[in-house]
């Protein structure tokens, strides 16, 4: 179970993220959205330790982690997909693959992972994860390398961005998968209805606070009718 | 042959003596000591100067042929001359390499000019590591020099890496590219300390479609200095790209130094360069795959200089 406390997180006098507490429970499937610059990826980003707030604690299992660094809570097996991954000269996607899952990986099982998101040709395991590679693509093998983790929460931060539609189709099954199996809490950043039908829990943050979190049977109706309510008056 | 030399050409060319079946040359604190040639290659001690000159006959298939030198002793200056004359159609890989070991503390020092001479629609493939080693004061120093001629529509890759210990080196290469010749070169390179490395490229595209490309990738830590000068002149219609790559750690200094010149109105020449520190999403990505800071910043390095 993760628990934020009264978490908060400004910079240069500017509250980004402020006195947020939220319990997500194990194995469920938590979709963040909300406005842009409403502080979702800054939240993700503390969580995996890649910010460090200014106030508050977070607790992993009941275990604060929030002192900890980012490779440790990595071996408290969270893991963090980037919105906008960084690219590597001279590393394979194979090898990143092998990274992720700890031990070198055989071709079956990358082109499994790499299946999973829509990539299932065996050309792209010794490809070298740099710009030869679409944004796409990278995004696709960012999302694979923690198919490839053995872990106990999983935070991706839009995985959607920057992905085709039929891509998309591929990821949403890969999600609906995780959602079915159960045995990951999941935490995913998206504006997307197709995702946020996933979800258990729906959490919407505005302003760097959490505007409303809710079982998805309810929050999602809401959030439709207040995006139409919206449109109307546009 | 002692533990200790091969040890040095393990760590040079992945072997520890002579392989039956191949060619061989070694070299040792100046001079040759073991050689062996083949049917097919044939490997002669120059007689005018220190050196030997390696025949690869006609249309030879997947040969291999190991020269490499080791120096032990400190002291020791070594200039060494060796031809290769790869004769029209052969196709050969060849190992060379330098490993110096310097406990002492005057400076030991070797100096191979190497010229190629690749015959029409020949195939080479060249793999040259520098490595240094010791715990003596002496300066361990290595200056290669390469020419290569190739003819109508041969081939060469040519692939270079200092992979540490070595104090200086400044690595001259020169080509001549026929028509439809190509020739691909990588050069790795990794300074620590103090130590110091310069390399200087020119080829000269001189034949009508002839190509060329250049990658070259180094990491600088502590104090060190490189400087990369790279140049391409296209003479005929041709193709030329050089990548020019540097990661910069501690407190080095690197400089590249583009140039491209055209001489022909088809010719094209692409230069790229970018030199700059790791980059922090690249740590952070790894360590969000468990690697600690120092675990990632390895496997960026030796991803970058694989």
């Amino acid at each position: 179970m993760l628990e934020l406390q009264h978490l908060s997180f400004s910079v240069e006098g500017k509250d980004i993220i402020q006195d947020i507490s939220a319990v997500i429970e194990d194995n469920g499937f938590t979709v963040i959205t909300g406005p842009n610059g409403g502080g979702k990826s800054t939240l993700a980003k503390l969580i995996m330790g890649i910010e460090k707030p200014t106030s508050g604690k977070i607790l992993f299992n009941g275990i604060d982690i929030t002192d900890m660094d980012i490779h440790e809570r990595s071996r408290h097996k969270i893991g963090y997909a980037f919105q906008q991954p960084p690219r590597f000269k001279g590393m394979t996607v194979s090898d990143l693959l092998s990274i992720a899952h700890g031990t070198k990986l055989s071709e079956d099982h990358c082109c499994s992972y790499l299946s999973d998101v829509g990539l299932c040709s065996k050309d792209y395991l010794h490809r070298e994860v740099d710009a030869s590679l679409s944004g796409g693509e990278v995004k696709r093998i960012e999302i694979a390398t923690l198919l490839a983790r053995d872990l106990q929460l999983a935070i991706f931060d839009e995985p959607e961005a920057g992905i085709d539609l039929w891509s998309f189709a591929k990821l949403v099954e890969t999600f609906q998968n995780m959602q079915k199996k159960k045995q990951l809490s999941v935490i995913l950043i998206s504006h997307q209805e197709r995702i946020m039908q996933l979800a258990d829990t729906i959490m919407i943050i505005e302003n760097g606070r959490v505007k409303h979190q809710g079982a998805k049977e309810s929050v999602l109706p809401e959030l439709m009718q207040e995006f139409d309510c919206r449109c109307c008056k546009e | 042959m002692e533990e200790l030399e091969k040890q040095l050409l393990e760590k040079i060319a992945d072997i520890r003596g002579f392989q039956p079946g191949t060619a061989f040359s070694l070299r040792r604190n100046g001079s040759g000591v073991e050689r062996h040639s083949t049917q097919a290659v044939t490997i002669t001690a120059k007689e005018d100067k220190p050196g030997i000159d390696i025949v690869v006959r006609s249309f030879t298939k997947q040969e291999k042929v190991h020269i490499p030198v080791v120096v032990t002793k400190s002291g020791v200056h070594d200039m060494v001359y060796n031809d290769f004359y790869i004769q029209e159609g052969a196709d050969v890989e060849i190992v060379a390499g330098c490993g110096i070991h310097n406990s002492g503390c005057d400076a030991s020092e070797h100096n191979g000019i190497h010229t190629f001479h690749i015959g029409k629609n020949a195939r080479v493939i060249y793999v040259e590591k520098h490595y240094g080693e010791g715990t003596g004061t002496g300066e361990r120093i290595l200056n290669p020099t390469t020419v290569i001629h190739m003819e109508e529509g041969s081939f060469m890759k040519m692939d270079t890496a200092q992979i540490g210990g070595v104090d200086s080196t400044i690595r001259k290469t020169e080509a001549f590219l026929q028509a439809n010749a190509k020739l691909v070169m990588s050069e790795r390179l990794m300074t620590h300390g103090d130590q110091k490395a310069h390399s200087d490229v020119i080829v000269n595209l001189d034949g009508e479609d002839s190509v060329v490309q250049i990658v070259s990738r180094s990491v600088g830590k502590d104090t060190s200095t490189q400087v990369f000068h790279p140049i391409a002149v296209g003479n005929k219609a041709c193709r030329a790209h050089i990548q020019c790559d540097s990661i910069l750690m501690g407190h080095s200094k690197i400089s590249s130094i583009p140039e491209i010149a055209a001489n022909h109105v088809d010719a094209q020449i692409v230069h790229e360069a970018a030199i700059g520190k790791i980059n922090s999403d690249q740590l952070i990505k790894l360590q969000t795959l468990g690697l600690s800071e120092e675990e990632a910043e390895k496997v960026i390095i030796d991803g970058f200089l694989k």
